[in-house]
């Protein structure tokens, strides 16, 4: 079966190029939302799984679903330093944090208005624990004295925290002596000091969590079963990547969910507008088909082609969406979680299968928009076509 | 008259297309007015404080309690009407999907200042007899199907076990404003539970809530508190309940900046889509409309004949996305239950709704009507459509 060149379909959106861009213009918008919202989830979740290491072990209370409603209390925190397994730094040290976890709320930059900011008081051994935590500038705080030290996406969203200026809270001013950054985790919203200083200054009794590192991640098992089996502790053990990645669920999920719901209703004006355009192509094009078909061009040739053209359309208004959308990469967006009721920074962040999703949706759109149209084109009789053109 | 007539006719002389077209507009003016309402009831908490209320909570944050001595040396405070307590209790109720606010409330006090919860006299006394007791607002007691007697446990996340509370009384509120959504129960009950399990963490309160005699005073009794404890255990940070509410707000506003564009974004996808069948019309035309001017009509009617019709057709699709918002909204209301306490469509909205749909129409046909103003005759006669 002869089929039409794809040169006559490209050039026959070429001829009405005004309704051609707007056509695609609208489509360009759906997909943009659609992609946009598909990375700022992702871009949620990257950022929180990044920021757990497979091999460490989070320990909370039970039932607490965040650090800032937890506590551990320093004696459990001592029974849970004596784990087996526990891995050692080069000094031959357990790898062991016991940490307070709070929230004090600071202005935000961008507006002056307060969001909340996660405060957690660790050590030089906590710092080993997380890897990706890197010093940009200025230096780490000194144990044992009121110094602290800011997350890149802290440093930039909120006012009051550069080096050298001082914090208040808890009573007590603190010194802001570094920058760290965490190659884009959770740990680059918030501020680090020293522990045992910040249980003093919150008065606090008990530390919020207990982070540990295994020496073999293939010990979780053993861990968590003797620690479920100790009676005198009331405590829940998860691998640290599993801890943050429900930290995200909530999150990226109601994003996606009205993010998503908006796309299919924006999706509705889309395919209107495609049907309407490619209606308008077939009632202007009725000779021509009349022609076609003359000339021995089947049923099918001529709705594939029709269907093609409109298919063409929507992968133009798809591939200008994503490029804006891929856009929106170097874009840094920071709200709070409400599952940690603290401020997160997150990128949009682009994977090859949102932008595969992106362009189907955009086919689809223009199968549901031409399928009608080219249907109707295919059905029409010879003749009848001839006498009207 | 005529003029109406005729675009009327002109309008519906594609059937189709027009009909397409007002689907799309339906569609979008729809979607439109339902963002700005989400966007509204994310802000309902702010509309329903009240200007006689100022909150007090720590200045670290609000995740740190206050000592309970504080309520005693409030009431000394001038301006000081009444004084309140509340702790978040943050529990879950089967799971976590069922998310609700529950405070646990100093009653006999909480109850005179939120006026605007409506409960019986009988159902009122039995909250107060029973320590155990709970109130929800009638918007969640129709949510779970609870009736007066019920009980409702709930898992603690911040205070650990399960809580086990006896449905005392079920409020109305006293305007569709008023948040509906909330289980209020005894703080003496979390407190007494808290001091026979850990003695440290007993006699706190999350926020203290007062009553002022006037509202103008709101700055100046709030300076009078923090100056109070100021240098103190736990500082206080002291504001309307408006622009505590709106702090919450606040943390979410880079959600709320999305969902405004993309309310813009919808409008400018129907203006695409518009614009378009204007553009087609005005190109079928084209023999007509030189026709019409070759009679001697002046460029004018050939424009006020593209406005006409666009605007007829965008009004048309405007009215009927506007019916159909408001059975849209109350659908949405019931699926999503609790999580916006209040949920209407405001007059602002629909207002806003119509200008939308007839904006889009007037720059839909703006184009168009000025190539078709400029149409050399001859050519336009010459005009194959």
């Amino acid at each position: 079966m002869a089929q039409l060149p794809l040169a006559y379909i490209a050039r026959n959106l070429w001829v009405r190029r005004v309704t051609t861009l707007l056509t695609a213009g609208g489509m360009a918008l759906v997909v943009y939302v659609f992609a946009t919202v598909l990375m700022m989830s992702e871009g949620i979740r990257a950022t929180l799984v990044a920021t757990g290491q497979p091999d460490n072990l989070m320990l909370l209370r039970k039932g607490a679903g965040a650090e800032i409603n937890s506590g551990i209390a320093r004696a459990d925190a001592a029974i849970l330093a004596t784990l087996p397994g526990i891995a050692t730094d080069a000094q031959g040290r357990a790898l062991v944090s016991a940490e307070p976890v709070v929230l004090i709320s600071l202005p935000k930059r961008s507006n002056g208005k307060p969001s909340n900011v996660t405060v957690r008081g660790t050590s030089d051994i906590g710092a080993q624990l997380r890897p990706t935590v890197k010093i940009v500038e200025g230096r780490m705080f000194r144990p044992g004295t009121a110094e602290i030290v800011v997350g890149q996406a802290t440093a930039k969203g909120f006012r009051g925290v550069e080096i050298g200026q001082q914090l208040r809270f808890a009573g007590r001013d603190w010194h802001v002596v570094g920058r760290f950054e965490a190659g884009g985790s959770g740990f680059d919203s918030e501020v680090w000091g020293d522990a045992e200083q910040m249980l003093q200054a919150f008065r606090r009794g008990a530390f919020s969590v207990v982070l540990l590192r295994l020496a073999d991640a293939s010990l979780f098992e053993a861990a968590k079963a003797r620690i479920e089996a100790d009676p005198r502790l009331t405590v829940e053990a998860k691998p640290e990547v599993q801890f943050y990645a429900e930290q995200s669920e909530a999150l990226a999920t109601f994003i996606r969910i009205l993010g998503l719901a908006l796309a299919i209703i924006f999706s509705i004006g889309a395919v209107v507008g495609a049907m309407i355009t490619m209606f308008a192509a077939v009632a202007q094009r009725i000779g021509e088909i009349g022609t076609l078909r003359a000339l021995g061009f089947r049923r099918g040739a001529v709705l594939t082609a029709f269907l093609a053209e409109s298919l063409l359309l929507a992968a133009l208004g798809g591939l200008a969406g994503l490029a804006a959308a891929s856009a929106m990469q170097a874009v840094n967006i920071s709200t709070t979680n409400f599952q940690t009721f603290s401020e997160l920074a997150f990128r949009f962040v682009l994977t090859p299968r949102i932008a595969l999703q992106s362009m189907l949706f955009a086919l689809a759109m223009g199968v549901v928009g031409g399928f009608i149209p080219a249907w109707r084109a295919a059905r029409m009789q010879i003749v009848a076509c001839l006498r009207a053109a | 008259m005529f003029l109406l007539k005729l675009l009327l006719k002109n309008a519906f002389r594609h059937r189709l297309r027009t009909l397409l077209t007002m689907v799309g507009l339906v569609v979008a003016i729809c979607a439109f007015g339902l963002l700005r309402t989400i966007v509204d009831a994310w802000y309902a908490g702010v509309e329903g404080s009240s200007s006689t209320r100022l909150v007090v909570r720590n200045s670290s944050s609000l995740t740190f309690p206050l000592p309970l001595g504080y309520a005693e040396r409030l009431r000394a405070v001038s301006g000081v009407r009444q004084v309140s307590w509340s702790n978040w209790f943050g529990g879950i109720y089967i799971t976590e999907r069922n998310f609700f606010p529950q405070f646990a409330v100093d009653a006999a006090t909480y109850l005179p200042l939120y006026a605007e919860y409506r409960l019986s006299d009988d159902e009122r006394l039995a909250f107060l007899r029973d320590r155990q007791g709970a109130i929800v607002g009638r918007k969640l007691a129709d949510k779970f199907g609870w009736k007066v007697g019920d009980q409702i446990p709930l898992r603690g996340t911040i205070f650990p076990g399960t809580w086990t509370f006896t449905l005392r009384g079920i409020w109305d509120g006293a305007e569709a404003k008023t948040d509906e959504s909330q289980l209020l129960f005894h703080w003496q009950y979390l407190n007494e539970s808290l001091r026979a399990r850990y003695r440290g963490s007993a006699d706190q309160v999350g926020v203290l809530i007062l009553g002022i005699d006037a509202p103008d005073d709101a700055a100046l009794v709030s300076q009078r508190v923090d100056t109070l404890f100021a240098n103190s255990v736990a500082e206080t940070l002291t504001e309307t309940e408006a622009a505590f509410q709106l702090g919450f707000v606040a943390m979410s506003e880079a959600i709320l900046v999305a969902v405004q564009a993309v309310s813009l974004i919808i409008v400018v996808i129907i203006m695409a889509v518009m614009a378009n069948t204007m553009t087609m019309t005005a190109r079928e035309r084209l023999a007509e409309y030189a026709t019409l001017k070759a009679l001697g009509f002046s460029p004018g009617f050939v424009v006020r004949l593209l406005f006409g019709e666009s605007l007829l057709i965008a009004a048309i699709g405007g009215v009927a996305g506007l019916a159909l918002t408001l059975p849209l909204a109350a659908a949405f209301r019931a699926a999503v239950g609790t999580l916006f306490p209040v949920f209407q469509v405001s007059t602002l909205t629909m207002a806003l709704q119509l200008a939308a749909a007839l904006g889009v129409g007037a720059v839909a046909a703006a184009w168009p009507a000025w190539r078709m103003s400029r149409i050399d005759i001859v050519d336009g006669l010459r005009h194959v459509a």
